[in-house]
């Protein structure tokens, strides 16, 4: 009998939790009473609407390489836009292939020869790691498309048929620390932290450009609305390892951090901040289901312009540039919706305005001029050398700071700001 | 006896279902009966288990595992057929090595180790003096410095356990560590930007040339001439007979006067520099990197190859075949399908379930226990 009341009770308590989550889902709690849960925002970023006029050949093929499968954000990110884009071509299983698990070493090239037997006419590869594997196949079936997501060797490397590609996510982290900034003003109008204690912290996976460039932007977007923000970053040597990750977040919390970002595929960061109840601005996609009460917005590269643009350009005869960075414009930078629970007033607003700057060009966000912006050890960056062409050798031969502002992904899509400025703060390197 | 014409008591004594009998010598044609029996049942499983999980119909699933060996139309240029039978080689490299020292019952674990020391000696001749030498002298000392390391990799286990007792599974093992380690280590060292492999654009100089246009045909021949030399050494120069001898009995061996610890070392010895040749195969022929999961366990799966085949170079390339057309097969299934890659696993463990299962069918026989079964053996 006692089972049978316990089961009752617990179908009630659930029948009810749905309720509130529909609720929550709907409408935003748009005209509710203060008391009640806001939700979620519109995104002001959205992945656009895909529309083409291109028809596909039937005997068209194109063949995917992602390093894990939908359990990692980082590959689910591909592999939604990829499936996206299948929908908009209208691609049979046979024409759409995906190989998935594919580890950065020889089963890169070995997949890639398998795709070719299957008569691919295009295969792209998702992982830093995959590249020298890619590039070696492109120079042993010229007669296919390799397109690599993140790599850096292509406009150097002489093979046509072979592609880099990237987005510049360091406008999407940008945004992204607006909505920070302006999360720690809140916190420092309200009294709970002196302007002194707006310390951020930022779970990293290696001291490389990607994770560099993605951190700095991130501060700079913070500082850009919030000037006496500080950084600290932990560094995990990982991509995915959740217990590092929450251990790391952990770590920056009992250092006095207020507010957490990452960048590393798990959960492990956002989870340890809704534990902590510590605002978590995330990466690669929303965090919103498992953390309602501490997510406040993501941003993610959205690949399917890319893999729309390849697509494309192969069926009408045109080449595929080696170097392709996509932007705001491209639609290639998006953001979630906002978390209007936990993000400060007028968030949304800021983030609009931003865009709309970026889209006019008048807003950089490495730029050099402002003041107490970008400095390291207190002096303005007037000149700086990034290693641009990748030949293995780690020789910083391009000059980066070009009409006032670091021109990131700008002669490589794939990210070269590896400066760490004033007010980061590395608690460890990992490389 | 008279309890069997009493039907009362035959109750009570209760028989069960079936009982199991050792067979006596089975013949060729029975064991090969039974094993392609096997094969085909754990196919008719796989089936089953494929249409629950995707709804398609069995053929198309056993057309795809063929597909996803051999090719299909779109494969014009024998691609998957050339990549099967390079995998063929390479874990055939690998089983033919070990099959020595399984003969000698010494319990080699470490292939694995023994490979990927290859695999690294192979690299770093590349990486050091790649540029430097012409191609064929650096081929040259790739093959030297792989079969060395394979050689030092197998000896030193032998040598322990010749001299001191050690236990040899757990010394192999721990090598597997080591090797694997070292590794780690040479990646870190040849790529800075902390990649978890070495790859071609480092890798560039001493690759085996392609005959016939054919990248992976080299290495093919060269292991169907290590497989021609490992049957003539086991089955006829006196050095496989001694191995045979203290693989049944250590005193025999010691009684009529062959020196066992030289046995065991040499033994280990040209394990280890087969192993080592895979290495140089896999780094050298094949891949032009280095990844401490190179082997990929085929140090391991060679364990299972080799008894399969008792021990037998011949009939390795049998079980090779098998187990590479099968895994490639169940990839490919997983991958056309849209399930998990983890599924491929599963047919696989299902496919090599049946075929070890059914050795014990050659083994025993199982027969079924008949209310009149007593009777007639009494009668008999």
């Amino acid at each position: 009998m006692f089972k049978k009341i316990l089961s009752f009770l617990l179908v009630v308590v659930m029948c009810f939790s749905c309720a509130a989550l529909v609720a929550c889902g709907g409408e935003g709690g748009n005209g509710g009473t203060e008391d009640e849960l806001k939700g979620l925002s519109e995104s002001p970023l959205p992945r656009p609407t895909l529309t083409t006029d291109v028809t596909i050949p039937d005997d068209f093929k194109i063949g995917f390489i992602f390093l894990h499968d939908e359990n990692s954000t980082y590959d689910k990110n591909f592999i939604v836009a990829a499936e996206s884009i299948k929908e908009l071509f209208g691609l049979t299983n046979e024409q759409f292939i995906c190989k998935t698990q594919i580890g950065e070493d020889n089963a890169c090239y070995e997949a890639a020869a398998d795709l070719v037997a299957q008569g691919c006419d295009i295969i792209f590869a998702n992982s830093f790691g995959h590249e020298p594997f890619m590039l070696q196949a492109a120079k042993d079936f010229p007669d296919v498309q390799f397109c690599h997501a993140t790599g850096t060797q292509a406009h150097t490397a002489e093979t046509p048929n072979y592609h880099n590609a990237f987005a510049s996510i360091y406008q999407g982290r940008y945004l992204a620390g607006i909505a920070a900034g302006m999360k720690l003003n809140e916190m420092i109008e309200a009294g709970k932290i002196t302007p002194e204690q707006a310390v951020m912290g930022y779970v990293g996976a290696y001291t490389y450009a990607e994770v560099v460039s993605g951190l700095t932007s991130f501060y700079l977007g913070a500082k850009s609305v919030c000037p006496s923000v500080t950084m600290k970053v932990q560094y995990t040597g990982e991509w995915y390892d959740e217990a590092l990750e929450q251990e790391a977040a952990q770590a920056l919390l009992s250092k006095g951090c207020v507010l957490i970002s990452q960048h590393a595929d798990s959960m492990g960061a956002p989870g340890a901040c809704e534990v902590a109840g510590v605002p978590n601005v995330s990466y690669n996609g929303s965090t919103y289901q498992a953390c309602p009460e501490t997510f406040i917005v993501s941003s993610a590269i959205n690949w399917a312009p890319y893999f729309q643009y390849i697509i494309e350009s192969y069926v009408n005869g045109e080449e595929i540039a080696a170097d392709w960075c996509g932007g705001i414009k491209e639609g290639s930078v998006v953001l979630t919706e906002i978390n209007l629970d936990v993000a400060a007033e007028g968030t949304v607003e800021a983030i609009k305005t931003a865009i709309e700057q970026f889209k006019a060009g008048t807003l950089h966000v490495f730029d050099v001029t402002k003041d107490n912006f970008i400095t390291v050890n207190g002096a303005k960056l007037t000149s700086y050398l990034a290693d641009v062409d990748d030949f293995s050798d780690y020789v910083k031969e391009t000059e980066a700071i070009k009409d006032g502002y670091f021109a990131e992904s700008s002669d490589r899509s794939a990210p070269y700001f590896d400066i760490i400025i004033d007010g980061i703060e590395n608690l460890n390197t990992k490389l | 006896m008279q309890n069997n014409h009493t039907p009362k008591t035959q109750k009570r004594t209760r028989e069960p279902l079936l009982h199991i009998t050792k067979r006596g010598a089975v013949s060729m044609k029975t064991a090969v009966l039974i094993r392609v029996a096997a094969i085909l049942l754990s196919l008719i499983f796989c089936g089953i288990i494929t249409i629950l999980l995707t709804g398609d119909n069995p053929i198309s699933i056993y057309i795809t595992i063929f597909e996803g060996a051999f090719g299909n139309a779109h494969d014009t240029q024998f691609l998957r057929l050339w990549a099967t039978l390079q995998d063929i080689a390479i874990l055939l490299c690998i089983s033919l090595a070990v099959t020595p020292a399984f003969k000698m019952r010494f319990w080699n674990t470490g292939a694995e180790g023994q490979v990927l020391i290859g695999c690294l000696a192979t690299a770093i001749c590349m990486f050091t003096l790649g540029g430097i030498v012409p191609d064929p002298l650096l081929i040259l000392i790739m093959l030297v410095a792989s079969v060395l390391a394979g050689v030092l990799w197998g000896v030193l286990p032998a040598f322990f356990k010749a001299f001191w007792g050690t236990n040899e599974t757990l010394f192999t093992l721990m090598m597997n560590y080591v090797a694997i380690q070292l590794i780690e280590f040479f990646l870190k060292v040849a790529d800075k930007s902390g990649s978890n492999t070495v790859g071609p654009n480092i890798l560039k100089h001493g690759w085996f040339p392609a005959l016939f246009g054919q990248k992976y045909l080299l290495n093919i021949l060269i292991v169907a001439v290590i497989t021609a030399l490992v049957y003539i050494y086991l089955k006829h120069t006196k050095h496989g007979y001694e191995i045979s001898v203290v693989g049944e009995s250590e005193n025999t061996a010691r009684y009529i006067g062959i020196n066992v610890k030289k046995v065991i070392i040499r033994t280990m010895a040209i394990s280890g520099g087969l192993c080592g040749i895979a290495g140089l195969l896999l780094v050298g022929g094949t891949s032009h990197s280095i990844a401490s999961n190179l082997a990929d366990g085929r140090g391991f799966t060679a364990i299972m190859v080799s008894w399969l085949a008792k021990f037998n170079p011949l009939m390795m390339i049998l079980t090779t075949c098998l187990l590479v057309v099968l895994d490639r097969g169940s990839t490919e299934v997983s991958s056309k399908f849209g399930l998990n890659s983890s599924f491929s696993d599963i047919l696989t463990g299902i496919i090599l379930f049946f075929i070890i299962g059914c050795e014990f069918f050659i083994q025993y026989r199982v027969q079924f226990n008949k209310k009149n079964h007593a009777e007639k053996e009494v009668a008999a």
